[in-house]
């Protein structure tokens, strides 16, 4: 086949070296650092996945769709690195599957899919709905959960989808693979448990919500300023035979350095009947507990409180439904 | 360098690239394939989508290792030369293109969306559209030819949406692309950073980073000791004038002894890649003396604020200006009802979705000499031979760009030259000078063409905003509903160097009693000098800012005097034989009732109400209308010239065919310049416009067309060239005559055609004989737009005005706080309407952008420091956000305009913010005095029942208190 004519512009922006950058973003060099890494390798195995970032020792990083790490990279936010290592060619990863009770999402599975998988519409719906919102169709088509997740954001929108599912991340290392809770992964704002220059988040999971369980997200955006949530929250609600809640998770953010687990509110509404009026008590312990702050340019905590009002007990009465029927359509993804 | 190899357009490709490109560089780059754009390599505008494997994805933010072994599919690949793809067919017809800058981002980001919809034989609806396209966005075109293009694209039957207007001329008043929206289509035509000339350098600005501070000393050593750095510059290398700008010159090329605002220019450096001028540019040791910053307008004419400007008598006043009329005293003792408010508009940024770029040339400049392909015949391009200093830029002044780099060189104007290349964007933000002067002594010093291209950070941080404002407006009326006085005050912040805004506030001054005859009229302005960004032109020239205050005053006052708000406005408007604020009478071409009457008619549709609730969805109509002058007005002589020129050229078959050239140099930004020059051209000349060829902007070939501002093109270059189209028609007429054997007074053009006394000859027959006997084929008119006065001599000060009504339908929710616009009725008196088609883009565009002025955008500055540094924290509308738009086209013709056409391109951008916060209040029962609206602002008022807010988002304070007349 014939190749496409070859314009070459050898004068721009050659491979050679790149520049180490500082934080915060940078404007004074207004030459955003359009070199992040020099060697590109798209390992086949997670054994050579881990072979390449203990070759590099710390001087390679783990990329999923790039849409965090490049913009943070090119910003100055984070330093540029000498090599990439992309696990989107390892087998299995990029796919969805089923192990027992569990469903588990390989680490290059992209939000695109997780919105369009039948298996997670059906059986962790709100993680649909929070996948959904994130970026627009070009982000999410490229972009991760497990991204997502190792970017660990307080309100990173599936991370608090998957949080509320009592997810669970794979990491791999020198030292092997282990699952953790996925709570244990996030330390702080940004900051993960996973050493994304050493080991590899390989696959994420949860149970299936199955005949007794739904699950529902929602989030509040503002039009202006950046693309994160002013809040967002997400349930997940187990009935008993009675229609009496016999477990349930609230997970929501941003309130406090990470993802929040909104534990009293999830005592005040186990074993009691899924009604309203227990609804309102959820949101009584939420607001009583949950570290809502001020963000500048992003949300009040008033208004962070007043939404907690109005749409915790919608997120739960939807969870409710769905734990109800054996079907489940999701609201809001691609919105 | 690695082996990439992929398919690309369905062919393969096999290169060595390093492994650290995007995959935009290696198409736009390595491939050559420029249809590709890029607006902020930010993964935020979603413009540099192409396909990989079928699915839409950045570009810019995808590494292109990614890609390997994938099919990526770009805009070059969709249409063959015979045959456009069926999306790019609907967005000429529909005119869904401006610019074009970001339609290949839009296409095929539709085209996956249209893929995916064939292949289950379902078509797409509105909605699917509004979600694949959620983030694709697009500054010019208001989205909603968009969507119908798509639908109609993939089969359904969605026709064009043209308002009605008065029956076309010959060619004047027909609804067609611009002309050269086809090559934009198919992703061949070039924006200034699609050139690349054999041997080019790269350029890198320093800038200040700094609000405000006294330069001790600049050490540019060790740049110029990186290997690979060409050139570094500094204010002592500028070896003619050291300022530039506009209206006053203030503004250093290179700043010497100060630095005003952060994103002042320091040194600038030529190098053979990117990455070392970026390297370089970090090696410049700058030693600053930090000086108190003045961050906002109020603050910075107050005794003892620090000075920015020293040696001005005024101080960080810029300017004072006053605009008087009656005696408002006695105006408000005669009124029944006062309302007395403080509005506060933000800062915002045009967002043009190409950043600054421009490319210099030096003087003697031969490809060859760097192994480039060469012809001597080119006049312009990559292989051209430039015999002068060459600056490729897009430009919204080509003259003034090139008088101001001549001055910076040193140099006679005729020794520089400007080709304007295409502009993806401008709307008043590409007017001041950016890297033009730069990129010509980088050029001159090192002998090689020299390409400065500004990152989006580069560019929200460097170039001129539109002014934030504070205004108090206090407006009196008697219990029947007639105005009686308007005192208002207004402090605009001109930020750190004069650009427009003594003109811009101007217009915020002259047009703060509104549309309206109010008979007792005192507005005090202070344009203020500050360390913010400089503020100079935006669409809607100042005027969309007092709109925002005089419109909300009439809705407050008509509720308080128990009117209806239409009514109240109809009572009071201006029209044939009122006097304006300025004492101008209007003689003429007043539109405005007849534009308020379609929109109100087309609003109280069946079972109107003003508000209504459905649960938590709290609905309600607002209404605002708008005016603005054509031209420049204020006793600026405004002049444009054009040049015609006629030839023929053999057809295939039958008679030869007659062709023409119109020059002038204006800009073409997307708005449809060179569709209305071709009209006025083809109407005048009688072939169709398809014929005529339109040069925009190269100062050796086109004359003077001047600015491209104050919504004035239109009217002067569409004037300059159908009188010079008449004077080239005039000077045939002699040969004419010959054919016909008549009289030179008898023969008539039209059609085609040479009439005399019954008989007729062909146009292209008279052309070949004139051309034999030597009688020129071109002719050049001079178009002097009729006399202005200056402010304050009580005369006319616009030779003509547009005017506009525009009601909305917003909706609130009572959860959230959240607004959204569902439909906007508007109806515009653009005197005549030449195209309409591009007419309605503008119309359409108009309004969604000054829909983010009421909702989205606000560029935010922290004691000179900007927080929007970023893409991600500027939101403009997206195709979420577009409204229904219902357009209703006024022609109240002006006698002196070409066919009776006035200006449009800012008008629809002025009342549509005053018609969301009207709507909002009836809504919700809350005022909103700053703008944009803040949901989280709105919701706590709703709750606590707070009847006014005046915190827009990103403003931390108050509105400050304003006293009427001001401090001086
Ligand atoms: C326009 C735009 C809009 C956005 N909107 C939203 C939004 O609404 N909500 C939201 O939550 N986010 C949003 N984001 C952020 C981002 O897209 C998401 O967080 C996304 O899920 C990140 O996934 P990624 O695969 O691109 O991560 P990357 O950028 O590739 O990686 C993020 C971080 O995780 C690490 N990492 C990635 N994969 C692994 C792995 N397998 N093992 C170990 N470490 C790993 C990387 O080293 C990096 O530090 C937006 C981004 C953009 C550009
Ligand atoms: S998203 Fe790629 S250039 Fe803007
Ligand atoms: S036409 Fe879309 S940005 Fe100009």
């Amino acid at each position: 086949m014939p190749s496409v004519p070859v314009a070459r512009n050898e004068h721009r922006a050659s491979g050679a070296g790149f520049t180490e950058c500082e934080s915060p973003v940078n404007y004074k060099r207004n030459a955003v650092i359009r070199i992040c890494w020099n060697k590109y390798h798209s390992p086949r195995s997670i054994d050579e996945a881990i072979e390449w970032l203990t070759h590099y020792d710390g001087r390679a990083q783990v990329i999923g769709g790039g849409t965090d790490l490049l913009l943070e990279i090119q910003q100055g936010l984070k330093p540029a690195v000498e090599a990439m290592v992309d696990p989107c060619r390892i087998a299995g990863l990029n796919q969805v599957t089923i192990d027992e009770d569990y469903i588990v999402i390989g680490c290059a599975v992209t939000h695109t899919q997780v919105v369009s998988d039948k298996r997670i519409i059906r059986d962790g719906t709100c993680l649909v709905e929070s996948c959904g919102v994130i970026g627009g169709p070009q982000v999410r088509n490229v972009a991760t959960l497990a991204g997502n997740v190792a970017h660990a954001l307080p309100a990173g929108d599936g991370s608090i989808g998957l949080l509320a599912l009592n997810g669970e991340v794979e990491v791999a290392d020198t030292c092997g693979r282990r699952w953790m809770p996925l709570q244990a992964a996030f330390l702080g704002p940004g900051k993960s448990a996973i050493d994304h220059h050493r080991s590899l988040l390989t696959r994420l999971r949860f149970r299936a919500t199955g005949a007794s369980a739904g699950s529902a997200f929602t989030r509040v955006m503002r039009p202006q300023g950046v693309a994160l949530p002013m809040i967002s929250m997400a349930a997940r609600v187990q009935l008993d035979a009675d229609n009496t809640i016999s477990a349930v998770r609230i997970a929501l953010g941003p309130a406090g350095p990470v993802p929040y687990l909104a534990e009293p509110a999830m005592e005040v509404l186990t074993g009691g009947p899924a009604e309203p009026g227990q609804f309102d008590k959820a949101v009584k312990a939420v607001l009583a507990s949950a570290p809502l702050r001020t963000s500048k340019y992003r949300a009040t905590r008033e208004y962070r409180a007043e939404m907690i009002r109005t749409h915790l007990p919608l997120v739960l009465a939807r969870a409710t439904e769905r734990a109800c029927s054996s079907d489940a359509v999701p609201v809001g993804a691609g919105q | 360098m690695s082996r990439l190899l992929m398919t690309v357009n369905g062919r393969a490709v096999d290169i060595e690239v390093a492994e650290s490109r995007f995959l935009s560089d290696v198409l736009r780059l390595d491939l050559g394939l420029t249809g590709t754009k890029i607006g902020c390599n930010e993964a935020e505008c979603g413009i540099c989508t192409v396909l990989v494997n079928g699915t839409p994805v950045v570009s810019c933010t995808y590494p292109a290792f990614k890609a390997l072994g994938a099919q990526v599919e770009t805009i070059e690949g969709l249409s063959t030369d015979e045959r456009l793809h069926p999306l790019q067919q609907a967005f000429l017809d529909h005119g869904a293109i401006q610019c074009g800058f970001c339609s290949s981002g839009l296409i095929m980001t539709a085209k996956a969306l249209l893929d995916e919809k064939q292949a289950t034989g379902e078509v797409p609806g509105e909605a699917d559209i509004k979600t694949a396209l959620k983030d694709t966005y697009c500054r010019c075109t208001g989205y909603q030819s968009v969507i119908n293009a798509i639908q109609q694209a993939s089969g359904q039957d969605v026709p064009p949406y043209i308002p009605s207007t008065v029956t076309a001329g010959f060619e004047v008043g027909k609804a067609q692309p611009n002309p050269d929206a086809l090559a934009k289509i198919r992703g061949t035509a070039k924006f200034t950073d699609d050139y690349s000339f054999p041997g080019m350098l790269y350029a890198r600005t320093l800038r200040a980073g700094v609000p405000h501070a006294r330069i001790r000393s600049i050490d540019t050593a060790a740049a110029r000791s990186l290997a690979g750095v060409r050139a570094v510059l500094t204010h002592k290398d500028v070896s003619g004038r050291n300022l530039h700008g506009i209206v006053d010159l203030d503004w250093p090329v290179l700043c010497d002894d100060k630095v005003r605002y952060s994103g002042d220019a320091v040194a600038i450096v030529a190098a053979d890649t990117e990455t070392i001028a970026a390297q370089a540019v970090e090696r410049i040791r700058v030693e600053y003396e930090l000086l108190a910053v003045v961050s906002d307008a109020m603050d910075a004419v107050r005794p003892g604020a620090p000075v920015l400007h020293e040696g001005r008598p005024d101080g960080n006043l810029l300017k004072h200006i006053k605009v008087n009329k009656g005696d408002v005293a006695s105006g408000f003792a005669a009124a029944d009802v006062i309302v007395d408010r403080t509005y506060r508009t933000p800062t915002t940024e045009h967002l043009f979705l190409e950043p600054e770029c421009a490319i210099g040339v030096p003087a003697g400049y031969h490809p060859a000499d760097f192994g480039g392909n060469q012809d001597a015949e080119a006049l312009r391009g990559e292989t051209a031979i430039h015999d002068k200093t060459s600056i490729y830029v897009g430009s919204q002044i080509p003259y003034l760009d090139r008088d101001q780099t001549a001055a910076a060189l040193g140099v006679k104007p005729e020794s520089v030259r400007v080709i304007a290349t295409l502009m993806g964007g401008g709307f008043g933000g590409k007017e001041d000078v950016a890297g033009q002067v730069h990129v010509a002594m980088l050029s001159e010093t090192t002998q090689r063409p020299v390409k400065m291209l500004y990152s989006r950070q580069e560019s929200l941080l460097f170039h001129p905003k539109r002014h934030a404002t504070v205004i108090r407006i206090r407006t009196g009326a008697t219990r029947k509903g007639q105005l009686t006085a308007v005192e208002a005050t207004l402090y605009g912040d001109g930020g750190a160097y004069a650009s427009l805004s003594e003109k811009v506030l101007t217009r915020a001054t002259t047009h703060a009693t509104g549309p309206y005859t109010v008979p007792h009229v005192k507005v005090d302005c202070f344009a203020a000098y500050t360390n913010n960004a400089p503020c100079g032109a935006f669409r809607g020239f100042g005027v969309s800012q007092s709109c925002f205050a005089v419109e909300s005053n009439m809705d407050i006052l008509a509720e308080e005097l128990g009117l209806d708000a239409v009514e109240f406005r109809r009572m009071n408007t201006l029209d044939v034989g009122s006097v304006t604020a300025t004492g101008q009478k209007m003689r003429e071409s007043v539109g405005l009732n007849e534009c308020i009457e379609r929109v109100d008619h087309d609003m109280r549709g069946d079972d109107f109400r003003w508000a209504w609730k459905q649960g938590h969805r709290h609905f309600a109509w607002g209404l605002a209308i708008g005016y603005k002058n054509t031209g420049l007005g204020g006793g600026a002589p405004d002049k444009s010239i054009a040049e015609v020129e006629v030839w023929v050229e053999p057809a295939d078959s039958g008679d030869p065919v007659v062709h023409a050239e119109v020059r002038t140099s204006s800009a073409e930004m997307g708005q449809g310049l060179p569709a209305v020059l071709a009209a006025c051209t083809a109407e005048e000349l009688g072939i169709p416009s398809s014929r005529i060829k339109v040069l925009l902007g190269d100062t050796d070939y086109c004359p003077d067309g001047g600015p491209t501002t104050a919504s004035r093109q239109t009217y002067v270059s569409g004037n300059a060239a159908r009188h010079a189209a008449k004077a080239v028609l005039a000077q045939l007429a002699p040969t004419a005559a010959g054919l016909l054997e008549c009289a030179a007074g008898a023969v008539t053009f039209a059609a085609n055609e040479a009439t005399a006394e019954g008989k007729s000859v062909g146009l292209a027959e008279v052309i070949m004989q004139a051309a034999d006997s030597g009688v020129p084929l071109l002719a050049e008119y001079e178009y002097w737009a009729p006399k202005t006065q200056a402010l304050g001599s009580g005369g006319d000060m616009h030779f003509a005005f547009g005017f506009c009504a525009q009601a909305v339908l917003c909706e609130v929710d009572s959860r959230t706080g959240k607004v959204h616009v569902h439909k906007v009725i508007a109806a515009h008196d653009v005197g005549r309407a030449i195209n309409p088609l591009t007419l309605e883009g503008q119309i359409e565009g108009g309004i969604v952008m000054c829909i983010g002025y009421a909702l989205t955008e606000h560029y935010i500055q922290e004691q000179g420091e900007p927080w929007t540094k970023v893409m991600a924290r500027y939101k403009m509308p997206g195709i979420k956000h577009t409204p229904k738009i219902i357009s209703h086209i006024v022609e109240h013709a002006t006698a002196s305009g070409p066919y009776g056409a006035k200006g449009v391109g800012e008008l629809p951008s002025i009342p549509t913010s005053a018609a969301i916060t009207n709507a909002i209040y009836r809504a919700t029962g809350v005022r909103v005095r700053s703008l944009p609206v803040d949901q989280d602002e709105l919701l706590r008022a709703m709750r606590s029942g707070a009847k006014e807010i005046e915190l827009g988002w990103g403003h931390e304070q108050a509105i400050p208190t304003v006293t009427l007349g001001g401090e001086m």
